[in-house]
């Protein structure tokens, strides 16, 4: 019978059916970090359990750390001590590893495939929601919390409920100055912040065969933002030729006998789907958003939606975007005065990205009173990126050039929003307060969008200076 | 363990009004810079009732509430746990939603917190209901899937597998997924990228 990679994995990965009719599911890859994991560690400690199968756990230092001055101990306190316990627990349980003295630290879902860690046909679980990024090899890869985290520790298992799956089927081609993060932010405009609640999602389409993997690691990553707390592109060509000779990957001989299994772990041509939607890629233009969630966006080329043009029950979450925005409904979002701008995150910080973006500022200014910055996803895109000279192009445009981390997305070391700033992003969540500052205020939207607002201190449709 | 059942959860409600209620607006990310769970409860929906005053949980008339009446895509966002410990240590035993977002829910059964989904309509009568009276009981019924208040009883739904869980007491999964044994290597060593290809 035809099987999707869902199934596949899913069956390959089965332990046993447990009591409460889930699925005790193995998991193949663990990544963790400073921010989930202490609390977990301290609970298996106080279980009097080691950590399973310490080889399939792979930990970074991400989410705290500070983008500029990176000498230990850090001047914040609370950060130093979270990268001590991360230090401790790691090197106590035979964890490896990828702190600042590695060269290969970064954010986890940047170099989990960066490393060739993340694999086709794996169970792939960390404690954050942006795990589904690991899709987009062919993983079946889901966010977790902390106890989970734990269970991962202790038994190498989690205790799951096999999803549904749909498969979001984008056609057609992009049009130039259209990129990964503006389809990603169309499907969850056109399918809801919940409207993948109980669903993986499969993506597929002419669109995403032709995507890179980079674009295809974008484009999974938001998928939590849809709601799916899984999202994968089915393994290809452009998968195997990503992962080959990367660190963590298989080599030699041993490389085409897994690309035979990753072939088989693919959804069979004739597999059938709970459910299919359909996008026209060819109609997606700079997407950007205008509210409080990643749902609420709109064209560079259109207006902010008045909350009576939603359905009724989403009118009032319309109404607080607004209000907390300072937007008028039927205003165009294109000209919004921009403070902040941040390029980075796990959704767009890898070296396609920089190269997009530098190229959009490569030889302009960003716009007075403007305060934008650069933080490259890994130590390695840190690395490349200052190899090809991107570093040079954006300090000398006016961008700040950071080491690698989340820094902005979250707002956890010192770089933050102040006040009622406005911020263009390349991350992932326009959610209130996100940024660091509780009245702040955030605008998602694509590496060149962001360039392109930094440069003009306004929103600004890109492909106008992309002719 | 007859103390870790979740059949059925009792208490006052609180309601937190509006849809995608996200773990950013229940616990801001600066509180999770912590290696310990300690005093989250403290930071619970914290710049949220800076920003107004109003807000459900800085009212005297919900003091000591255990049931949270929430809207649509409850918990989106962040996996991270710290929002759902920051509830329980507030005070919340179970969440009445329209609907959750999965890893908020899968959180909540970990703890021990079950999240049950009622339609939307029941959402905005059960959250008058309780605004009117803060001080009558909710009872939040996981075996047979109801919430119950004063003679009205509201049809709700939880997973399967997290409803067997709660009734059981089997929430906290380590001891159960422990319980598979050698079967765990197994799996693991049929496994072409772990044994090695």
């Amino acid at each position: 019978m035809a099987s999707t990679l869902l199934d596949k994995v899913w069956d390959v990965h089965t332990v046993r059916t447990l009591p409460s009719g889930q699925t005790q599911l193995l998991i193949g890859l663990h990544l963790i970090h400073e921010v989930t994991s202490p609390q977990a560690f301290q609970a298996l400690h106080e279980l009097k359990l080691p950590v399973r199968m310490p080889g399939r756990t792979f930990a970074t230092l991400d989410h705290i750390i500070p983008t500029t001055a990176q000498q230990r101990p850090f001047a914040d306190e609370v950060a130093e001590e979270m990268a001590v316990h991360m230090i401790r627990n790691a090197q106590g349980s035979g964890v490896t590893l990828f702190g600042l003295d590695s060269g290969r630290q970064g954010i986890v879902h940047v170099i989990g495939p960066e490393l060739g860690l993340t694999q086709p046909g794996m169970t792939i679980a960390c404690g954050d929601s942006h795990t589904a990024t690991h899709g987009a090899v062919g993983a079946i890869a889901f966010g977790i919390g902390t106890s989970q985290v734990r269970d991962v520790l202790a038994t190498q298992c989690l205790a799951m409920a096999k999803p549904k799956l749909r498969q979001v089927r984008v056609d057609g081609a992009l049009s130039k100055g259209v990129y990964a993060k503006d389809v990603i932010l169309a499907i969850i405009r056109t399918l809801g912040v919940n409207g993948g609640v109980g669903y993986a999602y499969e993506y597929a389409g002419a669109v995403v065969d032709r995507m890179t993997m980079e674009e295809r690691l974008t484009l999974c990553n938001m998928s939590i933002e849809g709601g799916a707390r899984s999202g994968y592109v089915n393994p290809d060509q452009t998968t195997f030729d990503y992962l080959r000779g990367r660190q963590y990957a298989p080599q030699g001989a041993a490389f085409d006998r897994a690309v035979t299994w990753w072939k088989g772990m693919a959804s069979d041509a004739s597999a059938s789907y709970d459910d299919v939607k359909r996008l026209d890629g060819n109609a997606i233009p700079p997407m950007v958003t205008w509210g409080i969630n990643p749902g609420q966006s709109v064209g560079v080329g259109e207006r902010i939606p008045s909350p009576e043009s939603a359905p009724e029950p989403e009118r009032p979450t319309y109404r607080e975007g607004l209000a907390h925005m300072g937007f008028t409904a039927g205003q165009s979002i294109a000209g919004a005065k921009i403070d902040v701008v941040f390029i980075g995150s796990c959704t767009n910080s890898r070296i396609s990205d920089l190269r997009v973006a530098a190229a959009v500022a490569k030889g302009n200014r960003v716009a007075k009173g403007v305060r934008a910055i650069v933080v490259p996803g890994s130590q390695l895109v840190a690395k490349e990126a200052e190899a090809e000279g991107l570093h040079e192009v954006f300090r000398e445009a006016g961008f700040e050039w950071r080491n690698a981390g989340c820094s902005m997305c979250l707002g956890m070391n010192d770089d933050k929003l102040k006040g009622r700033e406005m911020s263009a992003s390349t991350s992932n969540r326009n959610f209130i307060g996100r940024q660091g500052s509780p009245t702040g205020r955030t605008l998602l939207m694509s590496p060149a969008m962001a360039v392109a607002a930094a440069l003009n201190g306004a929103v600004t449709d890109v492909r106008e200076m992309l002719k | 363990m007859s103390d870790s059942t979740r059949r059925q959860v009792a208490g006052r409600g609180i309601p937190v009004p509006g849809n995608d209620i996200d773990t950013d607006r229940i616990i801001p990310a600066r509180f999770l810079k912590t290696v310990t769970n300690e005093g989250l409860g403290l930071h619970a929906f914290e710049d949220a009732r800076k920003h107004d005053p109003e807000h459900p949980f800085n009212q005297k008339a919900y003091e000591g509430a255990a049931v949270l009446v929430g809207g649509m895509n409850f918990g989106c966002g962040s996996s991270r746990e710290h929002a759902p410990e920051s509830l329980k240590q507030w005070g919340i035993k179970a969440i009445v939603a329209g609907s959750f977002a999965e890893i908020f829910f899968g959180n909540c059964t970990m703890l021990g917190i079950p999240c049950l989904s009622i339609s939307q309509d029941d959402v905005l009568w059960l959250q008058r209901a309780v605004g009117r009276d803060p001080k009558q009981a909710v009872t939040v019924d996981v075996e047979r899937q109801e919430v119950r208040v004063g003679d009205r009883v509201i049809p709700a739904r939880i997973a399967d597998g997290a409803r067997n869980q709660l009734v059981s007491g089997a929430w906290n999964a380590t001891g159960v997924l422990l319980d598979a044994g050698t079967a765990i290597e197994a799996t693991a060593g049929r496994l072409p990228y772990v044994k090695g290809f």
